[in-house]
């Protein structure tokens, strides 16, 4: 593996991307609006009376949840465009033809996914945890955020959650022809997200600790076996073909 | 350099190229025709390690295609115009050339020189910076070009480089193969164009699925039609006639004022006809020699 060569397709891919607006957009908009959109929602609570400390952290803590769903969505846009649409500009022929191999060009093509996605995060997070720290700090007595649960969620659950998002979506871009469709489907990553969180909501698991080392053991694992299967499908012969 | 041993690819049970059999040597330019649904561009991504074969064997300089060892070699020595151009549309033309010199390895300085090297060569430097999308076919065309020359290749392999083109455009990409051809590179190239093979290929070969025939260009008109004499009178008579058939065995056609005789040595022989025609009463106004063109013997090739 050449990582300069993986890098090189990367930063192709990302100044692509910049040029193309409304992917750019899907990229950040999405974490503007948690970063603001979630300490509203604490302040409308704190606002009507004050709540019992223990539902405050509970509320707090599924909103970092948010983040790790937030994230593994906003990748799709880009990684749908790296596949599906180097088959649409019909790109990938004298990408092919050079000695680059499968898995520089895949591997690139995930750093372009992943690093917008992981940097929007972590600005958005951020300025999620200011604002709740200001609201919440009369109440608690102390600042909430950084803590240990968010940086397991920042640090190790979204990157793993990430990852798992733009391998789903070239095992699936590999298979399609439009960047639309490729998002779509490839929007279903979301669905365990949510399981685990209305899971969390009705009080079958508790989202603390020990159950986020366990999402991100399940997701590497998930990566690693997805890394191996997008390497042996990603058959050039059949994505140059069958485009037709 | 190219070298195919009964090469064959087969779709499911639809044969695209049938145990072709070919040998490019090194600096020769050389030309595939053949009607649509040939097998051509299905050649060149054999060649170019794109797809697999199905049977056969090929060699680029000294790799074996389908070896997996060697693809990465071949890759790095030869440069693809495929049928498609596929530039970056988002990307200016500038960043598109260079994207391509980093994957081959090109050290930033020459990466630098040679992209303004091709770029004013064809007329695209003032444009260097604008994005690709804005470009007509024939920049397009232009500037994949350029692409496949940025790691300097010994081999190139070139679908159908002047598709798309106007007469100028094409004349400017073909003189730069021309030029291409005084460096010794190898230059492998898809044409519909039978005109433009004459010109510029050594050799040129007409497949369809199989390899039809494979020669010099004015080889293969002589050899499918011999050569005529075309002489234009001021009028074709029977006395005329009588005194050419005289001369020797030869076929005679007579269109209008015109007199088309199938020669043999036209060097010894057409002074004698002139001189026999003359002695007849016959006025000539032009003599010329005719040979078939190009087309002429692709059509032959092709139909039958
Ligand atoms: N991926 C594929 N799957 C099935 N059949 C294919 C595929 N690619 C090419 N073919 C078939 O192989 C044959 C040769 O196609 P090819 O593209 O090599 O022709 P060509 O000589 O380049 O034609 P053109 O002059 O139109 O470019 C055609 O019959 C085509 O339908
Ligand atoms: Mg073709």
């Amino acid at each position: 593996m050449d990582l300069e060569i993986a890098w090189t397709v990367a930063t192709k891919d990302l100044s692509i991307i910049r040029k193309k607006k409304s992917i750019f957009y899907a990229v950040i908009i999405l974490p503007l609006i948690m970063s603001i959109g979630l300490p509203a929602i604490v302040w409308v609570v704190e606002q009507r009376g004050t709540i019992p400390d223990a539902i405050l952290i509970g509320l707090l803590n599924a909103f970092s949840f948010f983040f790790v769903i937030m994230a593994s969505l906003s990748s799709i846009g880009i990684s749908s465009y790296s596949i599906v649409g180097e088959k649409v500009e019909k790109s990938l022929e004298p990408l092919l033809a050079t000695p680059a191999t499968d898995g520089e060009i895949l591997f690139g093509k995930g750093l372009a996914a992943f690093i917008p996605t992981i940097v929007a995060t972590y600005v958005s997070v951020t300025i999620f945890m200011i604002l709740t720290d200001i609201l919440t700090y009369a109440q608690l007595g102390y600042s909430y955020y950084p803590n240990l649960t968010i940086a397991l969620v920042l640090f190790l659950v979204t990157p793993l959650a990430i990852i798992l998002s733009n391998e789903l979506n070239v095992l699936v871009s590999a298979r399609v022809n439009d960047v639309r469709t490729a998002s779509q489907l490839g929007a279903i990553m979301g669905i365990p997200f949510f399981v685990i969180y209305i899971l969390a909501e009705i009080g079958l698991i508790s989202l603390d600790i020990a159950t986020f080392l366990a999402i991100s053991a399940i997701l590497l694992a998930a990566d690693i076996a997805l890394f191996y299967l997008s390497r042996t499908t990603f058959r050039r012969e059949q994505i140059l073909t069958r485009w037709k | 350099m190219i070298d195919a041993e009964n090469l064959t690819k087969k779709f499911d049970n639809l044969t695209a190229v049938d145990n072709l059999t070919l040998h490019v040597k090194e600096g020769e330019v050389f030309g595939l025709l053949g009607p649509n649904g040939a097998g051509k561009t299905t050649t060149i991504r054999m060649l170019c390690c794109l797809i697999s074969k199905t049977g056969g064997e090929a060699r680029i300089d000294d790799y074996e295609i389908g070896n997996v060892a060697d693809q990465q070699k071949i890759r790095s020595i030869i440069g693809l115009l495929p049928e498609n151009v596929g530039l970056y549309d988002a990307l200016s033309a500038y960043k598109n050339l260079d994207f391509y010199g980093r994957m081959y390895k090109v050290k930033e300085e020459q990466r630098k020189e040679r992209i303004e090297h091709f770029l004013k060569m064809l007329g695209l430097w003032e444009r260097r910076d604008a994005s690709v999308g804005t470009f007509s076919k024939g920049m397009k065309q232009k500037l994949a070009i350029a692409r496949t020359l940025i790691h300097d290749p010994k081999v190139l392999f070139l679908d159908e480089p002047t598709a798309n083109l106007d007469p100028e455009a094409s004349r400017t990409v073909r003189d730069f193969i021309l030029d291409l051809k005084k460096e010794k590179r190898t230059i492998f190239l898809n044409t519909h164009n039978l005109d433009e093979a004459e010109r510029i290929c050594d050799r040129v070969g007409i497949l369809k699925t199989r390899l039809v025939a494979v020669d010099k260009p004015e080889k293969l008109r002589e050899s499918l039609w011999g050569i005529k004499t075309e002489i234009q009178l001021d009028a074709v008579n029977d006395a005329i006639v009588a005194a050419v058939k005289r001369l020797g065995p030869w076929k005679i056609e007579i269109a209008g004022n015109k007199l088309i005789i199938g020669v043999s040595e036209p060097e010894k022989e057409n002074p004698d006809i002139v001189d026999a025609i003359g002695k007849a009463g016959g006025r000539i106004h032009f003599v010329t020699q005719v040979s078939p063109t190009l087309e002429d013997v692709y059509l032959k090739l092709v139909r039958s």
